[in-house]
């Protein structure tokens, strides 16, 4: 049992799966306790994408949906790098993203909030993580969008990330936020998670990275959950 | 294929995990793109790509239902099997079938130590922080089901919750997140 209890999820860090202030978490978080896992082969491993060509602009948003002119907005350049709990990098794994576009407007159907579409801009991509866990990828800054959580809701700007790592056990999928938003403070959803955590998702500007005259440059650096760096024999 | 799980015990953690978020409703158009007919290329989907003739097929189909049993709309499931021969990773969301089903596509695992052949399923929605993990074994697998260390771990008025009941075509594995039939999910 001492390796899965290595590789859970910390409480003092992740929210629980209840968060009575968000309130869809009411009718669809497990009520019941969670089963400890002896991890078998299968949870030893995950997939691997060495085989996946992404496209040449599936990391630069500001171009990969282009109809008839560039995305209005702020351009900003993200950069990070990728470890596990032991601070080791994480190479080759999958990073996709999406989020609303400057106006704060998905493109998913589903969203009815009245601000306008972006007929340049879909607002999703990906990239991989070099040799040494590094990734990077180009977009319009998001805009906050309101929601129906409660009395005037507004989610803080955000990117949603999805991450793999090397074990179905790391998989993550978590939102990166911006230094400074006043709507984090009144977000159930940022504020869900423990006190020592809420700092790891705010990126952090940086002046080196922003690039002249193109973009402004933020930080993200992502620890997945698990000690082991090297990939198991799984193909 | 040998396994060497390469823990150093004596070494503590130094970094602090990132927080998970929740998948939020608003995933379609870049998760699972192309179901949802965006144009933008998927590179996961629900059908498996290794053509072995040997193996048998198999569609895994359900719903997920929610603490008052309706069924939820605006989920994704991920599929991760792995029997040391066939390896699948899968992904489908809830949102384009008029029933909220998801369904997959893929080849029966195989039996690995003598333990039940199993695929993990991988839940995300809107109202999870965390995503939940269960795995699914099927109901033909009667023999080794009984002798399944982890089945066996499971009392057995929640076990029924993770067997997908054969019907005709396909496996039916339906996910309770909450209630009387709430799936067993596992700290993985
Ligand atoms: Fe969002």
């Amino acid at each position: 049992m001492s390796d899965l209890m290595e590789n859970s999820f910390d409480i003092e860090v992740q929210p629980s799966h209840l968060y009575l202030a968000y309130t869809s978490t009411i009718l669809r978080a497990p009520s019941k306790p969670l089963l400890l896992l002896k991890k078998s082969l299968t949870e030893k491993t995950g997939p691997l994408f060495e085989d996946f060509n992404l496209g040449i602009l599936d990391n630069d948003l500001t171009k990969n949906a282009i109809k008839n002119g560039e995305p209005i907005g702020e351009r900003i350049v993200v950069h990070g790098k990728v470890v596990n709990e032991k601070g080791q990098p994480m190479p080759h794994t999958l990073i996709e993203i999406w989020q609303a576009n400057a106006a704060g407007r998905y493109v998913h159907k589903v969203d009815q909030h009245d601000a306008p579409l972006d007929p340049n801009f879909l607002g999703t991509g990906r990239c991989m993580t070099d040799s040494e866990g590094n990734y990077r990828f180009y977009t319009i800054k998001p805009g906050a969008y309101p929601w129906g959580n409660h009395h005037n809701a507004w989610r803080p700007n955000h990117i949603h990330f999805s991450l793999f790592g090397n074990e179905i056990s790391s998989r993550l999928i978590t939102q990166m936020y911006f230094p400074g938003d006043p709507l984090l403070e009144y977000d159930p959803i940022y504020q869900a998670v423990k006190a020592k955590g809420r700092e790891l998702l705010i990126s952090k500007f940086d002046l080196n990275l922003t690039e002249p005259d193109f973009a402004l440059g933020y930080r993200f650096d992502i620890v997945l959950r698990g000690h082991n760096a090297t990939p198991f024999e799984n193909r | 294929m040998p396994l060497h799980l390469k823990i150093d015990k004596t070494m503590n953690t130094t970094k602090t995990q990132t927080p998970s978020q929740t998948v939020g409703p608003y995933f379609g158009y870049g998760l699972t793109s192309e179901q949802y007919l965006y144009d933008f290329k998927s590179l996961i989907t629900n059908k498996i790509t290794i053509l072995d003739s040997n193996s048998d097929y198999i569609t895994i189909k359900g719903k997920i239902f929610d603490g008052e049993n309706n069924p939820i709309s605006d989920a994704m499931i991920e599929l991760w099997q792995n029997d040391g021969h066939n390896r699948f990773f899968g992904r489908f969301g809830t949102g384009t079938d008029a029933e909220n089903h998801f369904v997959f596509q893929t080849i029966k695992p195989k039996s690995v130590e003598n333990q039940a052949p199993f695929v993990t399923l991988i839940v995300f929605m809107r109202g999870q922080l965390i995503h939940s993990y269960t795995r699914v074994y099927f109901s033909d697998e009667e023999v080794l089901n009984a002798q399944d260390t982890v089945l066996n771990a499971i009392p057995a008025e929640r076990r029924n919750t993770i067997i997908a009941q054969k019907k005709a075509g396909c496996y039916e594995f339906n996910i309770y997140m909450q209630g009387e039939n709430e799936t067993v999910f596992f700290a993985v």
